[in-house]
């Protein structure tokens, strides 16, 4: 469905992207795991359009992404963002019915006020909350809220960057389940860029390992615990020593 | 010898790059100013984000604006007076103040405080929107940052600009009345009649187009700045102040050309 070729990306002297290669399947739940600054966010950004590639192709059903329709392409998608990135300005059913009060298909103000509570419930927040904002909302109430306007067109795609960072375990742990849950509800693809490993074993599929601007692994949940791969083992579990700096 | 060539060189180089650095950065600026006319005039608009920077830029910034224009109308009669008795023209103070502030202290001044309260505020917002990533989340959404963030705020600031000057010119030329009749001992009669009869329609019409544009470069360059924001605390933090700092120097050099356009052809 989503294919990576050859992308690279630079910003000034520092190169983030060196040539990842990628497909990301349909209906299936990717997790990209990954040291801190290896370039996650870089890469859900690029294919997004949000960062444009120095070189290679990004592909969406067999379409460059880069051609064509930018609004028709992004209705496709979903986001949640690592810090919520709600809107200081608009209250909690506001963020949430955000794109539902947009384009050709929007709803009137009242419709969208009751999708956007319905959203809200989904993941767990009441209708009380809904003409609170965000600086209002603890950190995970606003990942919740996040997570409630990346769904709430019910987008085909759902991209997750860092969705527990910042929670405690019980937390991330019911935002986890939550995104299982709803990402095979709704047969969305989900793309989830992370280094909680908690995480990667309650979201993923398939699991791909960026290092160095490039994919180093890629295979299932139980490929991955069984896999002698040393940059993986290094990774998932925690060990200082290995073939990734512990300073990068 | 060869050392002080190298460090000429370096010298030169130096400045070359600071010279390239600072006209791409006017090139940028100008690339900015440009999309965000294009998206002023072509849909979709968003009404409620304009009226909200309405009320923002223009009616809260009426206070300083007034408070500016008062202190700068009355110390200007103060002036006149005073420069005037050396030559025994004191009695040109109400057409001076009136005439000043119109053409230059209520378009300049005003335009000088919008900088210091609008440029800072619209950079602070839309840097800190950069660096939380809800510029990229308004993306995501299907909704282009130039029409939702940057054009009601552009608009806004040059609708409202020419009100907040004309509000400030009579506030302005308030001041020096308040002053020459209560401080100077001017008939009140005789200060208004003077006061009206040597302004004319162009004297206010050109300080209300400097408004206009002062407007228009205080809320481009807080856009600017904003959504070009660097990281962190330290990079709002500097785009607020190239926001204020450039919109400042701006508006007083488009104040010389526009004077220049206004009154010298």
């Amino acid at each position: 469905m989503i294919t990576l070729n050859s992308v690279h990306k630079s910003f000034k002297d520092k190169h983030v992207l060196r040539g990842i290669t990628l497909e990301i399947p349909r209906s299936g739940s990717l997790v990209v795991i990954g040291g801190s600054g290896t370039g996650k966010s870089v890469l859900l950004k690029c294919i997004l359009g949000l960062v444009t590639p120095d070189q290679g192709q990004i592909l969406l059903d067999g379409k460059d992404v880069s051609v064509g329709d930018r609004e028709a392409f992004l209705d496709r998608f979903g986001m949640l963002f690592q810090g919520g990135a709600l809107f200081d300005s608009l209250n909690i059913w506001e963020n949430v019915g955000f794109r539902l009060r947009r384009g050709p298909k929007a709803l009137n103000k009242s419709d969208a006020r009751d999708k956007a509570i319905e959203k809200l419930r989904r993941v767990g927040l009441g209708p009380e909350v809904a003409n609170l904002y965000p600086a209002e909302l603890s950190g995970g109430m606003q990942k919740r809220v996040g997570l409630a306007r990346a769904i709430a067109t019910a987008p085909e795609i759902i991209f997750f960057d860092e969705p527990t960072t910042g929670l405690d375990p019980i937390m991330a742990g019911v935002i986890n389940d939550l995104i299982r849950e709803i990402v095979t509800e709704m047969g969305a693809t989900a793309v989830t860029i992370t280094h909680d490993m908690t995480s990667v074993r309650a979201i993923a599929d398939q699991v791909a390992m960026i290092h160095d601007g490039t994919i180093k692994w890629h295979g299932t949940v139980s490929q991955m615990n069984e896999t002698t791969d040393p940059y993986v083992d290094q990774f998932i579990h925690g060990r200082a020593t290995g073939p990734i700096a512990a300073l990068r | 010898m060869t050392q002080i060539n190298i460090a000429i060189q370096q010298f030169l180089g130096a400045v070359g790059h600071l010279a390239f650095d600072f006209l791409a950065q006017i090139g940028r600026i100008a690339l900015f100013g440009m999309s965000a006319l294009r998206h002023m005039v072509t849909g979709p608009f968003y009404p409620r984000e304009f009226f909200t920077a309405l009320v923002q830029i223009g009616w809260f910034s009426l206070p300083v604006v007034g408070l500016t224009a008062v202190f700068t109308g009355g110390a200007l009669a103060l002036q006149i007076y005073a420069g005037g008795a050396r030559f025994s023209a004191e009695a040109v103070v109400p057409s001076i103040v009136a005439i000043g502030m119109v053409r230059e202290l209520g378009p300049v001044l005003g335009g000088l405080m919008v900088a210091a309260r609008v440029a800072s505020s619209i950079a602070a917002e839309l840097g800190t929107m950069k660096v939380t990533e809800q510029i990229d989340a308004l993306q995501t959404l299907s909704t282009h940052p130039m029409k939702y963030l940057a054009a009601p705020r552009i608009l806004a600031a040059t609708l409202s600009m020419p009100i907040l000057v004309a509000v400030g010119d009579a506030i302005g030329i308030m001041g020096g009345y308040l002053v020459g009749t209560h401080r100077l001992g001017f008939n009140a009669a005789t200060y208004l009649k003077n006061t009206v009869d040597f302004l004319e329609a162009w004297d206010v019409g050109s300080g209300l187009i400097k408004g206009a544009v002062f407007g228009f470069i205080v809320a481009l360059l807080g856009c600017y700045h904003g959504m070009n924001s660097g990281r962190g605390a330290q990079g709002v933090g500097r785009a607020t102040k190239s926001a204020v700092v450039g919109a400042s120097v701006l508006i007083l050099a488009s104040n010389y050309l526009l004077t220049e356009v206004f009154f010298t052809s």
